[in-house]
């Protein structure tokens, strides 16, 4: 157990400090919320930066177009850059974390050079069109169907959630090509160009307010055949290869913000009074115990990630989005103690952070669903209703 | 950054395992509860002989050289079978008290934090006092845990550090433990025609216990590896919650029969309340943890 970092790690870490220190004060003013086209253009000029510095797809595999780095390189890289309050990988998420990995994995050769450049270069961006209406939880059963026409599928159907999806150039769609077969197995992973003949995009606002995601609707969309990843009805398996990315590694960022998260609220409460109750400082004292306690698990993680073969976060992600999940939660309620009535004000950061953390514990898996992937498959409980 | 055991840290720990295991099973622990006899000398010695006190002592002075990590290793599995006796003021008298590095001397401390003295009948020194000082009976909620009142207190301040960390340890194993427990009777026991480990409301009890022993687990090692007064003292309070919390829940998934003093749920769980009570209390590690947070570096400011 060596929680040191190798002179190689330190150099890499040392380069990264260094060209933060001289890219973020060039770098425009951030758009707001609501401002999307703002947004795309931010969020897409950032991934300029940072394949034109040689930092695009550092956890990709070098034949994708990525730098092969190390699952702590890659930790290193999402600590630094959040202490360093870089932008956030934003509308480039699903393209860089998801549909990019996928492609990697699974596609051809066209279509690995098809999709994956214009991804690490900051030219397209990507939405997940997984979720729809009636198949959230029970993704397996959607229903979106996609029938063979000539080289075509010919798609309908609606999916939901989907964030980004006003500003995305493609969508990574699972679609349903076998009605007959069980409901794993009937399912195809597709890239769909949003700007296809019979795409309509409705934005949804979210409790915070925005029009943080929305609802797509799929109207007899011609999609090619050629634009299938992997086999016919193999989406599934297609599909799963990539998630476990998504609860792996996706909050380390986060963890260092709450942090310093923390040592905001601390301090606001020295200002305010409200440290002198022992009931919310030892709340605080113990949120700050359980963050430090989180950013180590997520070394544990990316050290067994480093062991294994592939460098594919376990199952272990899991078990961390729960915790996580939940102390986020608590540090919001936390934040609103000692804010008290300025906690009311949708002005303060705070408040909106507060609302947008509801969603932790229902995005990417709910935390119900969690805990059932923790009994089942980690604990080995019997499946069951 | 290799953040995982190293091999012959595994083969350490899977040693300690075995011996217990083989000489402190199921069978041990309850003629232990029946006999009333918390500290087998026998097996003390057993534990001195494979290193279990002199582990961080120097070669030079006897010891087996290793550090904390290799230390946190082994009270975990001395956590997971629920070993009896004054372990961690033992290790950390290795040294200090004659007899303790062998496992000879049976040493306890002044670590509960007032008056209540830990194993005392049995003790041939107590850490923090010149001597065993004298002391009343009192009726200890564990039966595996003698407990005296003694009129003068001592102070074992010198070692409450690596104590916590030691006893956090001693708390992991057992909420590991724990989860087994119910796992397994959640898989064997039937209702309504299917195991209980089958419905969602059983399920869940199970994965919280995981989670929060898990990341108990992993802020114990880190403390271990860093040597950070602050991490060892959320080391202990998580360690605290996930033994305290594993075992009620352990008790739930049991039922009717873990209420029982046949089912051993209960001795985790009174003896997780002792540990919760020894070196460094829940509030203790709090207080410590918003100390560190109101002078750290992090966050200086957005609020102004």
């Amino acid at each position: 157990m060596d929680l040191t970092y190798t002179e190689e790690e330190q150099d890499f870490r040392a380069r990264l400090r260094a060209w933060l220190a001289k890219v973020l004060p060039e770098l425009p003013a951030r758009p707001s919320p609501d401002d999307w086209p703002g947004r795309r253009a931010y969020d897409l000029g950032w991934q300029r930066r940072l394949y034109e510095a040689g930092y695009a797809g550092l956890h990709w595999p070098v034949d994708a177009g990525g730098r092969g780095a190390t699952p702590t390189q890659h930790l290193i890289f999402l600590e630094e850059t959040e202490r360093a309050g870089a932008p956030y990988v934003g509308a480039n998420f699903v393209g860089l974390l998801h549909a990019g990995p996928t492609i990697a994995a699974e596609g051809t050769a066209q279509q690995r050079a098809r999709w994956l450049p214009p991804v690490l270069r900051g030219d397209e961006v990507w939405c997940q069109g997984f979720s729809e209406p009636d198949a959230g939880s029970d993704l397996a059963s959607l229903r979106t169907r996609a029938v063979r026409d000539g080289d075509d599928y010919v798609i309908s159907g609606s999916k939901i959630w989907t964030s980004h999806a006003e500003v995305a150039d493609w969508c990574e769609l699972l679609v349903r090509t076998d009605p007959g077969a069980p409901k794993h197995r009937g399912i195809s992973w597709l890239a769909l160009p949003m700007d296809a003949p019979g795409v309509s995009v409705r934005p949804l606002r979210t409790l915070a307010g925005s029009a943080e995601f929305a609802q797509v609707f799929l109207d007899e969309v011609r999609v090619p055949v050629a634009n299938r990843v992997g086999a016919e009805n193999d989406g599934w398996r297609v599909t799963m290869v990539t998630l476990s990315f998504e609860r792996g590694t996706a909050f380390v960022g986060e963890v260092v913000a709450c942090r310093r998260t923390l040592g905001e609220l601390a301090r606001t409460a020295k200002a305010n009074g409200r440290w002198d109750d022992p009931v919310l400082r030892r709340r605080l004292g113990r949120l700050y115990g359980e963050f430090g306690a989180l950013w180590r698990l997520t070394q544990w993680n990316v050290s067994e990630a480093e062991r294994s073969a592939g460098g594919v976060p376990g199952i272990g992600g899991s078990v961390f989005k729960l915790a996580y999940s939940h102390a986020r939660q608590e540090l919001y309620d936390t934040a609103a103690e000692v804010l008290g009535a300025r906690s009311l004000s949708l002005e303060e950061e705070w408040t909106l952070d507060r609302l947008s953390s509801l969603s932790y514990t229902i995005a990417a898996g709910t935390s119900q669903i969690q805990r059932n992937i923790v009994a089942e498959r980690i604990l080995g409980l019997p499946k069951g209703r | 950054m290799d953040f995982q055991p190293t091999e012959e840290q595994e083969d350490l720990r899977a040693g300690v395992r075995d011996l217990l295991a083989g000489r402190y099973g199921r069978e041990a622990l309850r003629a232990s509860v029946d006999t009333g006899v918390t500290v087998d000398r026998a097996l003390w010695r057993e534990l001195g002989d494979a290193g279990f006190f002199a582990l961080r002592l120097p070669e030079s002075e006897g010891g087996v050289g290793l550090g904390l990590p290799e230390a946190v290793l082994v009270f975990e599995e001395a956590g997971r079978a629920l070993v009896p006796g004054p372990l961690v003021a033992t290790h950390l008298a290795a040294g200090v008290v004659p007899g303790a590095a062998a496992g000879t001397a049976v040493v306890s401390a002044f670590d509960l934090g007032g008056p209540l003295v830990a194993h005392l009948a049995e003790a041939d020194a107590v850490l923090g006092a010149s001597g065993v000082p004298a002391g009343e009976p009192v009726r200890s909620v564990d039966p595996l845990t003698p407990l005296h009142r003694v009129a003068v207190a001592g102070d074992a301040t010198a070692y409450r550090e690596t104590g916590a960390l030691l006893t956090a340890a001693l708390q992991v194993g057992s909420a590991l433990r724990t989860v087994e427990l119910a796992v397994r009777y959640a898989g064997e026991r039937e209702q309504f025609g299917q195991p209980i480990g089958a419905f969602q409301a059983v399920k869940h009890l199970c994965a919280r216990m995981l989670v929060r022993a898990e990341v108990a687990r992993t802020a114990v090692y880190a403390a271990a590896v860093t040597g950070d007064a602050g991490e060892a003292a959320a080391a202990k309070l998580l360690a605290d919650g996930a033994a305290v919390r594993g075992a009620r829940d352990c008790l739930q998934v049991h039922g009717g029969m873990g209420f029982t003093w046949e089912a051993d749920v209960h001795l985790h769980l009174k003896r997780a309340w002792v540990r919760a009570e020894q070196w460094r209390t829940v509030a203790q590690a709090e207080e410590l943890l918003a100390r560190e947070l109101v002078d750290s570096e992090e966050g200086a400011g957005r609020l102004g």
